[in-house]
């Protein structure tokens, strides 16, 4: 296997505020090796939307990336211009977000809006633009493409209009494909059909894929590796079946007990107790310890990094011996 | 488990006008336009029960469940609650007293509680509405009463809805139900708007509330998982119609219509027992214009002439109750 596309470092995402500066992400690392998909699962204000938007450089000011690196396919992209970042999005790295309707232009045709998408990152004409885009619309599996390419997208239903956001993310074959909740907004039988989209395209065109989510079914289903987040940082992160069939950190082992599932007869679900701690009371040590059921005194004084533990890497004390000084 | 019907639904319409303006329609020539939102529907819930309407988004759950406590008034059908109809013309003059019995729990704990109040007054709010106590400091009790059974502290009370999270504000909800003295609580997706670890906290609180004070749910969700651990009985809705219906066990066990069978398909297989979900092709169609016959024919593998045409209606088919020719022909096992 080759290098690494996608290479973070010690990532940290910093919004500064009269009351002291908030980190939505801190020291997150992570890589995604060409044609995988990695998984990017967490709850509401985990931090895992911010980290897509570091790193394709759409973070909305104040907040800012405050140390780490980004690096694609070994060069650096964070900190470039916004015109350098610019032509990267798009060209290099494509996006597709949870919402399908504000991602389109509602005034123009989607064809009207991928040919210029093409225009704008391929070296082509306006009639081979026009052909490429019909060619996209096809394989991301819109009938009738030819018709419908003249349409506006409100013509569209919700599953078609997130094919579209996605053929839109191909125009220019980028490398990396940052998906952030690309299924979270359609009905169960369309997820399906979008799910195998993501999958067949990344497997199909060697494209990587970032794939952010709250819902472990997607990731089971689409991932290869998978990261666990928790207040802005990766808690567990390795390959989705070692993840979730034998998830090691206790926050992961509590969100898998949490999912109810069909077959499973339980008269009430694990519960984690609390919630995750907002950004300006995140505690010190291991962020989980204060809901962590098998927390050890280190936990509230040290902050565990992530380590391996068989093909997993996990942050938790339970791991490793607990670090020398004192007790 | 099951006892008298506490709700009884039946032959439940409700269309929604969607026509543009007369003026339009006068010059431009075009036609009314009617969503049919539900499009006879009947089931009873019994008391005590949990029941369901599962379903993808626009097949009308959430209408039934509006329309069953009402906000939203039927087109033609009835409803009966306790035996006595609480819809339409012909509901009586004691329908107040009934309705007060009645809650609802809704989907968007953000949009449902109202900003400017604080949260002692929310919950007051049925209280005070229905005079069921005398006096203010009774009143006060009783919600410090409500916050802790919910997992919140009477202090709470003094606090608005913004400084809570999700989860709690869903509390604040379930406390603002439970306020008017309840027997039958509508729950309108009361979970999908939450993180999977809040929604096990709510679930299980949902579920203790239920078994303590002997509540009846009506339960709408689209997430099947969370419908199989939380009801009795569960009713599978398409573009109006209920499709399939049948308690918890034989429904997931062996799903009969091949609607059903599609939507268990589609859940994520967590397990990763390497099985690769078929996806199925095509997508609701819209409830303007709703296919001819079995609302379902075009999406559906077993489809022949007679769906295309035929309506099916709910019939009995071991242990479940399902609208489908191939079932009821054994085209389809």
């Amino acid at each position: 296997m080759s290098a690494p596309l996608l290479e973070v470092e010690d990532l940290r995402v910093e919004f500064p505020t009269r009351r002291g500066t908030l980190v939505a992400v801190d020291g997150v690392s992570f890589s995604i090796a060409r044609g995988e998909v990695l998984g990017m699962v967490g709850e509401s204000g985990a931090g895992k939307s911010l980290t897509g938007n570091a790193v394709i450089g759409l973070l909305e000011p104040p907040g800012r990336i405050a140390a780490g690196t980004v690096r694609l396919a070994g060069e650096r992209i964070d900190g470039l211009p916004h015109e350098a970042i610019r032509r990267i999005r798009g060209r290099r790295i494509g996006a597709i977000f949870q919402d399908p309707l504000t991602s389109l232009n509602p005034l123009y045709t989607v064809g009207e809006q991928i040919v210029e998408t093409v225009l704008t990152h391929l070296d082509v004409g306006a009639r081979a633009a026009r052909r490429r885009a019909l060619e996209l619309l096809g394989e991301v599996g819109i009938p009738a493409a030819a018709e419908r390419i003249d349409h506006y997208p409100h013509q569209f239903s919700g599953g078609m209009r997130q094919r579209v956001v996605i053929a839109l993310a191909l125009c220019a074959e980028p490398e990396l494909i940052i998906a952030d909740e690309p299924t979270t907004a359609l009905d169960v039988s369309i997820q399906a059909q979008i799910i195998r989209l993501l999958r067949r395209l990344s497997a199909e065109r060697g494209a990587s894929v970032l794939l952010i989510t709250h819902d472990m079914g997607v990731i089971a289903e689409t991932a290869d590796r998978v990261a666990v987040m928790y207040a802005g940082r990766i808690a567990e992160i390795g390959p989705v079946r070692d993840v979730l069939k034998a998830p090691l950190h206790p926050y992961t082992r509590g969100l898998m007990d949490a999912i109810p599932a069909v077959g499973r007869d339980v008269d009430s679900l694990a519960q984690i107790d609390g919630a995750m701690p907002r950004l300006h009371e995140i505690p010190a040590g291991c962020a989980f310890h204060p809901r962590c059921p098998s927390a050890v005194a280190a936990c509230g004084r040290d902050r565990p990094d992530l380590a391996p533990s068989g093909a997993t890497e996990v942050a938790c004390w339970l791991y490793r011996p607990e670090p020398a000084h004192g007790r | 488990m099951a006892g008298d019907p506490l709700v009884e639904v039946d032959g439940l319409v409700r269309y929604f006008d969607v026509s543009p303006p007369l003026l339009n329609r006068a010059v431009e020539g075009a036609g009314r336009r009617i969503v049919r939102a539900v499009d006879g529907v009947g089931f009873s819930i019994a008391r005590g029960e949990t029941f369901a309407l599962v379903g993808e988004s626009g097949c009308g759950k959430s209408t039934v469940a509006r329309t069953i406590v009402g906000l939203h008034a039927p087109t033609a059908g009835a409803i009966r609650y306790r035996g006595t109809e609480i819809a339409g013309r012909s509901a009586g003059a004691d329908v107040a007293a009934l309705r007060q019995r009645m809650q609802m729990i809704f989907q968007d704990p953000y949009a449902s509680l109202n900003p400017r109040w604080r949260v002692r007054d929310i919950v007051g709010e049925p209280i005070r509405h229905n005079s069921l106590l005398p006096d203010r400091a009774s009143v006060a009790a009783r919600v410090a009463e409500l916050l802790v059974r919910v997992g919140l502290s009477p202090v709470d009370g003094e606090k608005y809805p913004h400084e809570f999270s999700g989860g709690q504000r869903q509390r604040i909800s379930i406390a603002r139900a439970l306020a008017g003295e309840p027997e039958f609580v509508v729950c309108d997706e009361p979970t999908s708007a939450l993180d999977v670890s809040v929604q096990a906290q709510i679930l299980n609180l949902m579920k203790e509330l239920q078994r303590a004070l002997g509540l009846t749910y009506l339960f709408i969700s689209h997430d099947l998982a969370v419908v199989y651990h939380i009801s009795s009985r569960v009713a599978v809705m398409y573009l109006g119609r209920i499709c399939e219906l049948a308690d918890t066990e034989t429904l997931f066990g062996r799903p009969r219509h091949p609607y059903t069978r599609m939507l268990l398909d589609t859940i994520p297989d967590l397990e990763m027992g390497g099985r690769d979900r078929e996806p199925v092709a095509g997508e609701v169609p819209s409830p303007i214009n709703p296919p001819s016959g079995c609302a379902f024919h075009p999406r559906c593998p077993y489809a022949d002439a007679r769906c295309r045409t035929e309506r099916p209606e709910l019939k009995p088919a071991g242990g479940a109750s399902v609208a489908c020719h191939a079932v009821e022909e054994g085209r389809l096992g």
